[in-house]
């Protein structure tokens, strides 16, 4: 019992946050720009922050990742990182070659009170940045937010960096995508292909960080969101941001630089989440729905028909980052399941708000809380108060799933134990059934373990 | 190597007859370069680590807890504390007005719950910045609490991850020799540097019982705090890693006189050369008799087993890139037993001694190289036609995507590599990697049209 001290009473805590269920900015903002093509991201701090995110991320994707470091010593946490940020600059175009480098800063840059614009144009000035290249940054402290507001912070960096207005309106619509995964990524751009809707993805890490095998080591891979893709996003006809937490100020920025208006969607997982994404998708590219599509829908309905009695009334603990977690709840409740326990650490006033218009009526009963001691620890302790019949979460999730014989469906950042998170897309109407495949299959195997030898059935 | 940073130069070497030049290390990594290496914290937190009773409470904004969540797999035979993840969580608000009471409140409040025999506050790059005295927290609630509560003083800026060590190394000798009623039986010894991954302490401990020695502490694998305190009592300090521990056992024999000897417990000569030193130590024939009769018995088993391994290595070429140097020099031998040549070989933290006894080590034309990074290592194992790469988390995706066999010697091992047991499970994970059918598919099916007809497939 590796969390045999976790009690069941629930005591106040403020000072303290035990296994949490978020991580800092930086890792975000690493990420993000990593679906941007030919972009080196680069951590402005310690070296450990930008091994730590490395590492993090490589677990998670078993891709390389890439990413520079200003490398501060005591010298810089005195007298600030700009000297550390130039050489980095001057380092980095000269041998690493990236089209683009994207700064982000640490706790101890912010804390220092490195200026990231005012040293990137000394950078310029001093001729540092070559002709046709780009330095982006984006202020990411660690003490505030999450890794999700890294990510946000990122994206909006990228866009207000490059989206250009011109005269020429473009028949195009602007994704910015939440934090997902490469397959997921992939399987945006399928749909919009599907509907036949000429869309800008940003970020986009697919061929990014599920490259294929060819016995080359490529630092910039294929994939990622090319400079003229994010230039054209001033001309767009509509932005779409999936996640409001990850993309609303990048969606903002777009609307104030160069008037594209947009529309805030949740991430399109499961039904209800994705049919608001297609009606969304379908408005912003003056589209109809092909039939295509519908099939898709059609055929996740058939699966939740197919297998509602296995879903009913099952109580569910779900842990994540809010703009993953709110669609993912909404889709359990829609398939009859109960999410008693919901947690994010990463804060957010929305997020009540939207758990209570979701689970209000149909679980009344449900507990959600998030921010900074929205932890493991406390979904343990409802958990040991009151058991579930099934936790989804990250890998951190194992530890009550084994401590307490709850079976265990892997979603959200990071899975650091199990592949597929990379490959198979867990959005749209397809990823619903790939979500249904794994609840049930958690939830069929767990009941093929512990039936008693007489009621071990064959059919299910 | 004409892509390589001039700056980077004097950290490669090439073994040549008659060449003198002496590498250059211990430096801090050039800003902007994608180095491996981590920081000081990182340094302070894998070797404390695995001290399994005590509560590891990591004073920062949260990703540097998040990060370093139960990532080593450090086995305990009993408590496993050290395995959750605690954090002060900073906000903007202790940024600002300091973090003291936040840690005075977190700390008190985890001691009461987990009732500890003791407990380490880690220092983050920030808690250096905004100035919270965190030894006087410390000693407040030492005195409050009734155990010990040692600040470890690991700002990540500080220094590189070697500093890291030194300071973890002083926090362990706040607590040595703090018990003063223990007696440590004739012939004892402490050992200092291995953290019991996969349990290899287990198998070390079990061989020195054996022999009749009696292990009073290991630093720190498997570690408990009272153990810690009579580690003065022993007659002597076996040091494994000397890069992580070798400042410890220096300062106790000046302040004890405990004499310590640097050993290595990888590969049979090494291995072997650990047990005969203690008994020629300890002046005890007896000792040395049981120490042959167990090699021997050891051997017996392990070089039949080898053999059919070393068979198809035979020939094949690896590259090491590891943390410690002293680690690096032990793989060399020990891949030479199943057949391999070494062909590059490097560090993030060596030191000009240990450098140098590679360089007499390796054969003509092995490149030598400290504090590398992802291109560098690329380009060397592409030089020299590597079929191995042997390193940590952030290397195996790059050594797979060049197509080369990978073993992971760091941190992420899932099987004992140390000791005579563990000579033949690298044997096995070498195997299992270089002849992995895989390499075979990298190329896929080209079709072969009659001469004329449609396109040649040239795309592979």
């Amino acid at each position: 019992m590796l969390l045999r001290h976790t009690t069941s009473a629930v005591k106040e805590r403020s000072a303290l946050t035990v296994n949490p269920a978020k991580t800092c900015q930086p890792v975000g903002a690493m990420y993000a720009a990593l679906g941007i093509h030919g972009c080196l991201p680069h951590s402005h701090g310690s070296q450990g922050c930008c091994s730590y995110h490395r590492s993090t991320l490589t677990r998670h994707y078993k891709e390389p990742v890439m990413a520079s470091t200003s490398s501060f010593t005591e010298g810089a946490s005195v007298f600030g990182g700009q000297a550390n940020l130039l050489q980095a600059v001057d380092t980095i175009f000269s041998i690493y070659d990236p089209e683009i480098i994207a700064v982000h800063s640490t706790c101890l840059s912010e804390t220092i009170g490195d200026d990231l614009g005012q040293i990137i144009n000394k950078a310029r000035d001093e001729g540092k940045v070559p002709l046709g290249k780009h330095v982006i940054y984006a202020s990411t402290p660690s003490y505030v937010g999450s890794h999700v507001t890294g990510y946000a912070n990122m994206l909006e960096g990228i866009v207000k960096y490059f989206a250009e207005k011109t005269d020429e309106k473009k028949r195009q619509v602007n994704l910015l995508s939440g934090w997902v995964e490469p397959s997921d990524m992939r399987e945006l751009k399928r749909i919009a292909k599907l509907m036949k809707i000429s869309a800008v993805l940003a970020p986009d890490t697919s061929d990014v960080l599920d490259t294929p095998m060819t016995g080359k080591f490529e630092m910039y891979p294929k994939g990622g969101t090319t400079i003229p893709e994010l230039v054209s996003m001033g001309d767009s006809m509509k932005t779409i941001g999936m996640g409001s937490w990850a993309t609303r100020s990048a969606a903002v920025m777009l609307d104030n630089k160069c008037k594209v208006p947009f529309e805030i969607t949740d991430i399109p997982v499961g039904l209800s989440a994705t049919d608001r994404f297609i009606q969304a998708l379908a408005n912003a590219g003056r589209v109809s729905i092909p039939e295509s599509i519908n099939e898709e829908r059609g055929r996740l309905v058939d699966v939740i028909t197919d297998m509602h009695q296995y879903l009913y009334g099952k109580r569910v603990a779900v842990f994540g980052d809010p703009d993953n977690i709110i669609p993912l709840v909404e889709f359990l409740v829609d398939i009859d399941m109960k999410p008693v326990y919901v947690v994010s650490g990463t804060p957010g006033k929305a997020f009540e708000k939207r758990m209570e218009a979701i689970l209000a009526e149909r679980v009344p009963e449900a507990k959600y809380k998030n921010g900074p001691q929205a932890d493991m620890f406390l979904m343990h302790q409802w958990i040991k108060e009151n058991p579930v019949d099934l936790i989804i979460g990250n890998t951190y999730g194992k530890y009550i799933s084994r401590d307490e014989k709850i079976p265990f469906v892997r979603m959200g950042f990071p899975i650091l134990d199990r592949v597929g998170h990379s490959y198979f897309p867990t959005i749209g109407y397809m990823g619903g059934i790939r979500i249904l495949e794994k609840i049930l299959g958690a939830l069929m195997d767990n009941i093929d373990a512990t039936a008693k030898e007489e009621s071990f059935e064959l059919t299910m | 190597m004409g892509e390589l940073l001039k700056e980077r130069m004097k950290q490669i070497v090439t073994k040549r007859q008659g060449d003198h030049a002496e590498i250059a290390c211990g430096k801090a990594s050039l800003a902007g370069s994608v180095s491996q290496r981590a920081c000081v914290f990182c340094g302070s937190r894998v070797v404390l680590y695995p001290i399994a009773d005590a509560l590891h409470l990591i004073h920062g904004p949260v990703g540097c807890a998040a990060y370093t969540w139960d990532i080593r797999g450090a086995l305990s035979s009993g408590p496993q504390i050290h395995r959750l993840s605690f954090t002060t969580d900073l906000k903007e608000k202790e940024v600002v007005f300091g973090g003291e009471t936040r840690l005075y409140n977190a700390l008190v409040s985890l001691i009461d719950t987990y009732k500890p025999k003791g407990a380490f506050v880690y220092a983050t790059c920030i808690v250096g910045v905004i100035g919270d005295d965190v030894e006087a927290v410390c000693r407040r609630v030492t005195k409050e609490k009734g155990i010990d509560v040692i600040p470890v003083m690991s700002e990540g800026f500080n220094g590189t991850k070697k500093d890291g060590y030194k300071i973890a190394c002083s926090a362990l000798s706040k607590l040595i020799g703090t018990d003063p009623v223990y007696k440590a039986p004739e012939y004892s010894i402490n050992i200092l540097g291995d953290f019991n991954l996969a349990g290899e302490l287990w198998m070390l401990s079990e061989y020195y019982r054996k022999m009749g020695v009696n292990l009073v502490a290991c630093m720190t694998g498997d570690g408990r705090i009272d153990d810690i305190r009579k580690a003065h009592t022993a007659q002597l300090n076996v040091v494994q890693c000397s890069g992580s521990m070798v400042h410890l056992a220096k300062e106790m024999k000046e302040k004890y006189g405990i004499p310590f000897m640097k050993v290595s417990y990888f590969g049979i000569e090494d291995m072997s050369d650990a047990l005969y030193e203690v008994a020629r130590f300890f002046k005890s024939e007896e000792m040395m008799e049981k120490a042959r009769a167990l090699v021997k018995e050891e051997l017996s088993r392990l070089l039949p087993a080898l053999q059919p391994y070393r068979a198809q290595l035979e020939g094949k070429k690896a590259a090491i890139y590891v943390g410690g140097a002293f680690k690096a020099i032990s793989l060399v031998k020990a891949l030479r037993l199943i057949g391999m040549k070494t062909v590059v070989v490097g560090s993030q933290t060596g030191n000009t001694d240990d450098y140098n006894l590679l360089k007499e080590l390796c054969d003509e034309g092995t490149i030598i190289v400290d504090d590398s990074n992802p291109n560098e290592l690329s380009e060397f194992v592409k030089l020299t036609g590597a079929d191995l790469f042997i390193g940590g988390v952030k290397e195996r995706p790059i050594a797979y995507k060049l197509g080369l066999g990978f073993c992971d010697h760091n941190h992420e091992r899932k099987e004992a590599l140390a000791g005579y047991e563990g000579m033949l499970n690298f044997a096995k994970e070498v195997h299992a990697s270089v002849c992995s059918p895989v390499w075979k598919f990298m190329r896929g099916p080209t079709p072969t049209l009659p001469e004329g007809e449609g396109e040649r497939g040239n795309h592979i």
